[in-house]
């Protein structure tokens, strides 16, 4: 039956690339997980503050203006401006890497070889926090994102597959820009950490912290780096998730899908936290069409965590991490 | 500042300048152990500095207050004549200061030629900018980067493992990688803990040979812990005797090998 097959095929494409997302989510979580050992609870809460700060700067609103108003009895909202998209996105890097700095100078410095436990419950805190000063800065209502990506189906798909399938698949022109950015932001940071000087002075402290030390290389300005880095890719994140859902709460919820494929792919692998994203994605979508008329539906929400269990329970390590043999 | 005016040509014909690094009453503390105990000596320019002693004697612990790893309690260090003020490691090491562990620490997850690049890393000037778009600068210093470390494989006779992933290396080796790691920054003062701990003949031999290669054709000033009293004597113009935190001897080698207290603490005289 080729159209079920068109079925299958064009689900498949769209897993891939809601996988993308996944992936981008996991990836901040394992530049800091590798750079600090601190598994990053916050990171879903990164990408729904930089959304928020760019819609924000993009609008012109003045940030804390009911916290202000309240405060002096004035009603100012906005500045009357407008930033053009390109603009605030830099602007909102620059406000990441301050949030990156800021975290690092008042919080996990003082932590310094903690438990990784009580690292943990720190950016708990640190998740919350961000939470409530991402609506004290911004308000707390629904936003839209328009940073000028193309958005509604690619015709040339349509057309192309009608021709080839007799079924015209529906691919989100926003898919697949997304699915472009985030290879091109793969590769930079591939290539960042292979040949610049920073790069390679972030794979040192992922690998040894004392080596690193004794080489010369600053962890205090490498964390601040990793996080920096880690905010810039939630804040890609952030702008593809809010683009198609608007920028609202549930935004932060995308790390929870993060959590399996990590599980997938290993905490502390690039390529895992790539493959295990898009192995997820599709998985769940293609078990939504395959198994999910059969179990009355709904198995999005659940799908990803059973693999991960499953894979837990035979392969640990994860994809690919090296076995883990233990030493008596 | 460095005051030449006392420096001398040893034997075997190499000249040891002025004092380069002095240590003044130095005391650290662990809780209630005195890992170091009020101890003073001076590493001179060019020379091989020895520090021995039994195990526990707080050698790597002195070695850590050089490198910045341990900030002692009391006494200051003086660098090239100036009191050194409270340093982090990683600014002592951009001061040209480099060093090894006593239990290696090497970057285990990437290649032989990887870890040692990463000694280079504070000649690399460039920004970050340049590096990107590959221009100028940060063309030329990679080409000289890695010229230099090529220089240094091949002179540590590690070219055969350029491309293993240094977990994969037996401990021997590995003691090299990280002297060939730490002579990669070009330091001014190289601080070597226990680096042939561990080995074979053979291989203590080979290490031995280096060590005075390098300070020999490269000028780099040493200094270097040794539990083998045998070894050091071999190696090293003046030797530090630690012992439960003291310093028991300072001199040449001949000079320690004579002195009572140092025969005691190796006999394991009781103190009394
Ligand atoms: N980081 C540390 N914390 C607590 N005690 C330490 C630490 N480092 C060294 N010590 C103690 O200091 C003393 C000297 O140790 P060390 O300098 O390693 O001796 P050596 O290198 O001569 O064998 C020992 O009693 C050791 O237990
Ligand atoms: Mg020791």
């Amino acid at each position: 039956m080729p159209e079920q097959l068109a079925f299958a095929m064009e689900v498949t494409l769209n897993g891939l690339m809601s996988g993308v997302l996944y992936a981008l989510v996991a990836l901040g979580f394992v530049l800091i997980y590798k750079a600090s050992g601190i598994f990053n609870y916050a990171q879903g809460v990164m990408a729904l503050f930089a959304a928020m700060t760019l819609v924000g700067i993009m609008n012109g609103q003045v940030p804390f203006s009911h916290l202000i108003n309240a405060l002096l009895g004035t009603e100012i909202h906005h500045f009357g401006w407008h930033v053009p998209g390109f603009l605030a996105i830099i602007l909102t890097v620059a406000v990441m890497v301050l949030l990156a700095w800021l975290v690092q100078v008042c919080v996990m410095r003082h932590l310094v070889g903690q438990e990784p436990i009580i690292l943990f419950m720190a950016t708990i805190g640190l998740a919350y926090f961000l939470e409530g000063v991402s609506d004290l800065m911004w308000g707390s209502e629904i936003k839209t994102l328009d940073v000028g990506l193309p958005q509604g189906i690619n015709i040339a798909v349509e057309e192309a597959t009608y021709k080839l399938f007799d079924y015209g698949f529906f691919i989100d022109n926003l898919d697949i820009v997304a699915t472009v950015i985030a290879a091109l932001l793969v590769s930079g940071l591939v290539l960042f950490s292979q040949y610049t000087k920073q790069g390679r002075a972030m794979r040192a402290v992922a690998d040894d912290h004392q080596a690193a030390l004794s080489v010369g290389i600053s962890l205090n300005f490498i964390w601040v780096l990793v996080w920096s880095v880690a905010g810039f890719v939630a804040l890609v994140a952030g702008i593809m998730w809010g683009t198609k859902s608007g920028v609202q709460f549930s935004l932060s919820l995308i790390a929870l899908k993060a959590l399996p494929v990590l599980m997938l792919g290993g905490f502390t692998s690039i390529p895992g936290a790539i493959v295990g994203g898009l192995i997820i994605g599709v998985g769940e979508k293609l078990f939504e069409f395959l198994v999910g008329p059969m179990v009355g539906g709904a198995t999005e929400n659940w799908f990803a965590y059973v693999l991960a269990l499953l894979f837990l329970v035979f392969r640990p390590q994860g994809l690919f991490g090296e076995k883990i043999i233990e030493r008596v | 500042m460095l005051d030449d005016s006392d420096s001398y040509v040893t034997e075997d014909g190499r000249t040891i300048g002025g004092v380069v690094m002095e240590m003044q009453n130095i005391t650290l503390r662990f809780g209630g152990v005195v890992a170091i105990s009020d101890i003073s000596f001076d590493i001179r320019e060019g020379e091989i500095r020895a520090i021995i002693g039994p195990n526990g004697a707080g050698k790597s612990s002195m070695l850590n207050v050089i490198s910045g790893f341990y900030v002692p309690q009391e006494g200051r260090v003086m660098y090239r004549g100036q009191p050194r003020p409270q340093m982090r490691p990683y600014e002592v090491a951009r001061q040209g200061i480099a060093r090894t562990f006593q239990n290696i620490a090497l970057f285990e997850g990437m290649s032989v030629l990887d870890n040692v690049m990463t000694g280079r890393l504070n000649h690399m000037k460039a920004s970050v900018f340049q590096q990107a778009l590959w221009r100028g600068k940060a063309e030329a210093e990679e080409t000289e980067n890695r010229e230099a470390v090529e220089k240094i494989i091949d002179f540590l006779e590690i070219q055969h493992i350029r491309k293993t992933p240094v977990s994969r290396l037996p401990y021997g080796l590995k003691k090299r990688v990280e002297l060939a790691r730490a002579l990669a920054a070009e330091p001014s003062l190289l601080l070597l803990d226990e680096p042939m701990a561990g080995m074979n003949v053979e291989e203590k031999e080979d290490m031995s040979r280096f060590i005075l290669d390098v300070n020999d054709e490269f000028g780099t000033t040493i200094a270097l812990i040794e539990h083998d009293m045998g070894v050091v004597m071999d190696l090293s113009d003046r030797v530090v005797v630690m012992d439960y935190g003291r310093k028991i001897g300072d001199g040449t080698p001949d000079e320690v090998r004579n002195n009572q207290d140092v025969i005691d603490a190796y006999l394991g005289v009781s103190h009394d």
